[in-house]
């Protein structure tokens, strides 16, 4: 049996712990025995993309002092908080090297959930369901982590379920973390967009590997009263082998 | 002319509540994205010749001091005379010194953002020299009595009838929104420019300093005119745009015209190398190099040196997803997008400026199409970090930032402060989403509701499963 770590992240676990559900149960389908370490709280992205390093180095230290305590593949539904564990970390503790190699050492473990599955798993994903899907790639998981075709296999594998074309898929929806509230505005015309993208694809449902992006367009498409749901990659493919 | 940050977000809102430059935004930047990609598509080796193109670059700038010493001195063996220009006002007194000793009243000159940057036409006609812009684009920017918002494409925020309606009103010509006729009077009306003027001003996209040669890369064929017709010519260009040799120059213009316009070379390159010499049919009796630093040694010091290495070919504004919201004037000064939310902090200073670093979701688009592959991104964060630093962010932030870190890294203090996070949350919702937040985070319920936190989180479920 594999053991993975899951670093469940602060959205999944204060907003929507579906997800992380959703997660667990696909990991234990493809025999992984999954830990999830009880000290873990946020990987201190919203500081450090905010220009706080100093508070974002400490959140960071008491992540990686956590995760270095563990063994096993890290898995993060989150390609966002993936990419401040892999690329930021590190970067962080540049100046301090006993730190730095432990960022190293986190970070060479960490995978996000489609990464995850892509290297573990690749045909057993899976599943039936009938759903046209409208996939976002958020930007940390497409250009900052480098995974592009994983979670485009992972719903490929679900018998029923199509990939619907989006316009300018590859763009940015706009949250942002904070930007979303520090540029409202900016953030709100990106989002226009991209529902607008959405809409016109024909999809049914939007999936994604990032809350944030989630939460974002799914609060625009709540806003504007449309039928569209939103889902993480873990949930779609938790229902599609449910049916 | 440049406007404080704090107008960045009114600038940015008008920018997005105007539908005609929405749609120019959009339909331009799209073609140029798509020209782009078919245009790398013809170039073999193509992500070789863009490292050779960043290593080039970066290494010019890690060597300046070197580079520029050996650039002067072939400047000055070809004939040359170089000026040292500390600031725009340096750079501007120089080259109104220069016409003023020559006797030029009427200077032509092709595009130049480094000339935008100093606001070297305002300085010339205080000076009695009458500036004439000749890349069609800027040219119309001067009648309009505009800004360039984009760095290759300056009236990117104009339609053909706005560019009809300026040329009657300042032309004194019958309106049309013909595209071949408005070219016409513009080059009809150059023409005569060109033949009159006494003085050639152009920038630098390059400079080679193993050869002292000025490279020009240009579509309308302006370049060559205003550096070989007037008697006269001056080149205003930043000392950050040097690279050693030919053959790292061949690196650069394969990427630069394929990454601005799509193209696989520009209609013309010019390569200028010292004033006209005995037996030479044409060229200027006095060739001027001004080398301008405004702040780029400051830039050079700091944690953003990289960003000198830019080549200023715009694909990433055409691919920032803000940059396409907003255009490029909301971005206050002379370079817009991601670029410029770089090089204005560190040309201008931090302080007045702090909100550009924030003006990006931190997609990475812009650090994937760059064909230096310049880390713009991490280059944002350096800023921000230096913005918190300079306590340049509202205390109330700084204080939550505390606030957030100490928590966090105490798990017990951390599960109750979101506890009652997610209690004051939920008692705000109404079938399970939330409308309206006070406060900073109001700026979420403007555009979007939401979804309220479960009733419990993921680690009591957890627990829960496990028992």
């Amino acid at each position: 049996m594999t053991r993975a770590v899951l670093f469940h992240t602060c959205l999944v676990n204060e907003i929507d712990p579906e997800v992380g559900l959703a997660v667990v149960r696909v990991l234990e389908r493809i025999g992984c025995d999954v830990d999830v370490p009880a000290a873990q709280t946020c990987c201190g992205q919203p500081a450090f993309n905010a220009g706080f390093q100093h508070d974002a180095r400490t959140v960071a230290r008491h992540t990686i002092d956590l995760l270095d305590r563990t063994t096993g593949p890290i898995v993060i539904p989150s390609g966002s908080c993936g990419d401040m564990l892999v690329h930021q970390y590190p970067h962080l503790f540049a100046d301090e090297p006993a730190m730095h190699e432990k960022a190293v050492r986190v970070a060479s473990r960490c995978r996000e959930f489609s990464q995850f599955l892509a290297e573990h798993a690749p045909q057993h994903a899976g599943g039936t369901l009938d759903a046209k899907i409208a996939y976002h790639p958020s930007c940390h998981l497409l250009r900052g982590l480098g995974v592009r075709e994983a979670p485009l296999d992972a719903i490929a594998s679900v018998d029923g379920a199509t990939s619907m074309p989006v316009r300018e898929q590859e763009e940015c929806c706009g949250f942002g973390g904070l930007f979303s509230v520090k540029n409202a505005g900016i953030s709100s015309a990106m989002l226009d967009r991209k529902l607008a993208a959405i809409e016109s694809s024909g999809a049914d449902r939007v999936v994604s590997c990032d809350l944030g992006c989630l939460l974002h367009i799914g609060g625009g498409l709540h806003r504007r009263g449309s039928a569209i749901r939103t889902q993480h990659l873990a949930q779609l493919l938790d229902e599609a082998q449910t049916r | 002319m440049t406007a404080p940050s704090a107008d960045f977000a009114a600038r940015a809102g008008a920018a997005i509540g105007d539908a005609r430059l929405q749609d120019a935004l959009g339909r331009v930047t799209a073609v140029f994205g798509s020209r782009r990609t078919s245009a790398f598509a013809s170039l073999p080796n193509a992500e070789a010749v863009r490292d050779a193109a960043r290593a080039a670059r970066l290494t010019a700038v890690a060597n300046l001091p070197d580079y520029l010493e050996r650039f002067e001195s072939r400047l000055l063996a070809n004939g040359a005379h170089v000026h040292w220009a500390d600031t725009a006002a340096d750079a501007n007194a120089i080259v109104a010194g220069i016409a003023t000793r020559a006797g030029c009243t009427r200077a032509v000159k092709s595009k130049s953002m480094v000339s935008e940057e100093t606001h070297l036409n305002e300085a010339l006609e205080a000076a009695g020299v009458a500036p004439i812009e000749t890349d069609l684009g800027e040219y119309i920017v001067q009648l309009a009595h505009d800004r360039p918002s984009h760095i290759i494409a300056p009236i990117i925020h104009l339609t053909r009838q706005d560019v009809g309606r300026v040329m009657q009103r300042e032309l004194k010509v019958p309106y049309t929104d013909d595209t071949q006729a408005l070219a016409a009077t513009a080059r009809t009306r150059l023409r005569s420019e060109f033949l009159r003027a006494d003085m050639g001003i152009s920038g630098a996209n390059f400079g080679v300093a193993d050869t002292g040669t000025i490279v020009l890369v240009t579509n309308e064929g302006n370049g060559r005119m205003v550096t070989t017709l007037p008697r006269v010519h001056v080149v205003l260009m930043g000392i950050e745009k040097l690279v050693a040799n030919l053959e790292e120059l061949d690196a650069c213009l394969k990427v630069l015209a394929r990454s601005g316009t799509g193209q696989q070379l520009t209609v013309y390159t010019t390569m200028v190398n010292g004033p006209r010499r005995e037996g030479d049919a044409d060229g200027p009796d006095e060739l001027h190099v001004v080398l301008l630093d405004n702040g780029r040694s400051r830039i050079r010091a700091g944690d953003t040196a990289e960003i000198l290495g830019c080549i200023r070919c715009g694909a990433c504004l055409n691919v920032c997803p803000v940059y396409r919201n907003i255009g490029g004037h909301a971005y206050g000064d002379t370079y817009p997008g991601p670029v410029g939310a770089i090089v204005t902090p560190g040309l201008r200073g931090l302080e007045p400026w702090r909100e550009l670093p924030h003006a990006s979701t931190l997609c990475g688009a812009c650090r994937d199409v760059c064909p230096v592959r310049l880390d713009i991104p991490r280059m944002l964060l350096a800023l921000r970090r230096d913005v918190a630093a300079a306590d340049l962010q509202p205390r109330s932030l700084a204080w939550a930032m505390k606030l957030f870190a100490w928590t966090a890294s105490r798990p017990a203090l951390y599960r109750a402060a979101t506890r009652v996070a997610r209690v004051w949350l939920r008692a705000r919702a109404r079938d399970g989403w939330v409308r309206a937040l006070p406060g900073l985070a109001g700026g979420w319920t403007r555009a979007r509701d939401l979804r309220a936190p479960a009733a419990k989180t993921f680690q009591e479920r957890w627990q829960e499963r496990r028992a």
